[in-house]
């Protein structure tokens, strides 16, 4: 099995279209290789998770690029920075460190990708349709893209992300491909109490479920309600690509590509049916087991959210992981509305999201409770949080699978509400009794 | 099985080179964002099993890569700051830690050998052992 390449991605390959183009290819086609990729898909946008300084090589690699005269050639977005550019004084790091962190994200917006700074590019604009082939990073927007959208990519590390972007290729393999797309396992979720699952706390414990109990295998969910939210959705995926590597998940009566189980097991079968590949003979005799969601299984997704569940007070609270979105910023307001938070209190957005929630009002509103707005960046990438120890409660399975090894936090986990009930005093305020079925 | 009964495996490999250390056997999937540290080369998710491991030098064995998509990025400064394993070996190939190792040959980093093993070969491994990995991918005790 060899990759087979077009003249136009020869020509790539060959420097005709600049030397960041051909660096771009070869690391395109490097990846094709070693995923056993026989051929590249055309790509209709990216998402570029390339722009947070994790040190400097994301800088050499980003200035290499922009010094042989990269350009984006599709649609492209990126996701958030190591620096709060619209309020500079947010993010605690050294001079060489800032300093750093802008040219990265700076390098990007050069090369012409948008600066949405958003881990959660679907909630600016960025919304590819059914089907379409893409190239996105930063795993929660892979999840979403790939589930909630119906789009098609695999799940895309740096650097391959904005090397698609350049090139305006991805390797064919994976997820691209109809046939592996096909639900694997049946998550019922039938027995679970309607007052949970009408309940947004549900879905990152969820997910956490999901991430660790199926790793990468592609699961439909059955048994969800069809009025789901997109955030609901957002914050599984979210989960379940933080304790796991889920890059699909499907619902049943609520995401594209399964208006019913049967829809989700049977993706691509014609061509599996026709293809004499060796590895689907293998993949077809059994038929799918089904995991019935139990009560057990989600108390130890639950537990595993909070390490410091037996905590009393809690030092900060933060939200938005993925960014929140102006929904969340309205239930955020109506909790808040009137009322004075004790302890630091965090939201993360994105500055388009932030734009739309000032004119409405509700973002001053918000700061004169005790909120402080984020936007560009978030908590557990960079730190902005005061001091190096203590107890952070959130909302988000991300958050709370993060914050302790990003930030030196011990992490509470509840809800919306709960968080902030709790913020007001810094008293743990928690609303068990939904867990309990 | 145990360790006495290992003699060698062949993996396939995602970035070839030749490499020697000691095995560490990771017990559980790793995202190398936010469980590892590229400074230090140790792993700091406190929920992993071999937290406080460091990574530095070792032939790590990994049964996959989870969570963050930035692991590429981690990937490439343990390249950079040469904390990196001397080779890994992953239970399944993806896009995300053979890429780091990819754009840290485009800029002219050190390489380190990746190679994919089949998840019951990994299972085989003589964690702690002396270990040599191969051009052609075989993994063999020192």
């Amino acid at each position: 099995m060899s990759l087979h390449l077009t003249q136009p991605e020869r020509d790539l390959l060959a420097g005709r279209s600049g030397e960041a183009a051909a660096l771009a290819m070869r690391v395109v086609t490097s990846a094709a290789e070693l995923l056993g990729a026989e051929s590249l898909v055309e790509i209709s946008s990216a998402h570029i998770d390339g722009c947070l300084h994790h040190g400097d090589g994301g800088v050499e690699f980003a200035e290499a690029l922009l010094k042989g005269d990269g350009q984006v050639v599709v649609p492209t977005t990126l996701n958030v920075g190591a620096l709060d550019l619209l309020h500079p004084n947010v993010v605690r790091a050294d001079g060489h460190k800032t300093d750093m962190a802008r040219r990265q994200m700076q390098a990007y917006v050069a090369m012409g990708a948008e600066p949405t700074f958003t881990c959660a590019p679907y909630q600016v604009g960025h919304e590819p349709g059914v089907g379409e082939q893409v190239a996105w990073g930063e795993s929660n927007a892979i999840a979403f893209v790939n589930s909630v959208l119906g789009a098609r990519t695999e799940r895309y590390g740096d650097f391959l992300d904005a090397c698609c972007a350049l090139t305006g290729r991805a390797p064919l393999f994976g997820l691209h491909l109809e046939e592996n797309r096909t639900a694997k396992v049946i998550v019922d979720a039938t027995n679970v109490p309607e007052a949970l699952k009408s309940r947004d706390v549900f879905y990152p414990v969820l997910g956490t479920w999901l991430g660790l109990e199926l790793g990468q295998e592609i699961p439909v969910i059955k048994g969800l309600p069809r009025t789901t939210t997109r955030d609901q959705l957002k914050a599984l995926g979210a989960a379940a690509a933080s304790s796991g590597a889920v890059a699909l998940f499907h619902v049943a009566g609520v995401t594209p590509e399964a208006p019913t189980v049967q829809a989700a097991l049977s993706l691509g079968r014609e061509e599996d049916s026709a293809g004499p590949v060796e590895w689907v003979s293998q993949a077809i005799p059994h038929l799918p087991r089904t995991i019935h969601l139990e009560s057990g299984g989600l108390q130890h997704a639950l537990s595993r959210l909070s390490t410091a569940a037996d905590t009393e007070r809690i030092d900060a609270v933060a939200l938005g992981s993925p960014h929140f979105s102006a929904s969340e910023f309205r239930a955020l307001h109506h909790c808040v509305r009137g009322r004075q938070l004790g302890v630091p209190f965090y939201v993360c957005t994105a500055r388009d999201t932030l734009a739309e929630v000032e004119s409405a009002g509700i973002a001053d509103e918000l700061r004169a409770a005790g909120v402080e707005i984020v936007a560009d960046t978030c908590v557990v990438v960079t730190p902005i949080l005061p001091a190096r120890d203590g107890v952070l409660m959130t909302n988000s399975g991300k958050f709370a699978h993060y914050g302790p090894s990003n930030t030196g936090y011990d992490v509470l986990y509840g809800s919306l509400e709960d968080c902030v009930e709790s913020a007001i005093t810094g008293d743990v305020m928690r609303s068990d009794e939904v867990w309990a079925w | 099985m145990n360790d006495a009964t290992f003699i060698e495996l062949t993996g396939r490999p995602l970035i070839a080179g030749e490499a020697r250390g000691p095995l560490l056997r990771l017990t559980h999937p790793i995202s190398f964002w936010g469980g590892v540290d590229p400074v230090r080369g140790q792993i700091v998710d406190p929920r992993h099993p071999e937290f406080e491991s460091i990574i530095t030098g070792t032939v790590l064995a990994i049964p996959a890569a989870v969570g963050s998509s930035s692991s590429s990025a981690i990937m490439l400064e343990l390249l950079r700051e040469e904390t990196a394993p001397a080779a890994i070996l992953m239970g399944k190939a993806d896009a995300i830690l053979a890429l780091g190792g990819v754009v840290g040959q485009e800029l002219g980093y050190a390489p380190i050998p990746i190679i994919e093993v089949a998840p019951s070969d990994l299972e085989r491994l003589p964690d702690g052992a002396s270990v040599t990995v191969l051009k052609d991918g075989r993994v063999t005790l020192s």
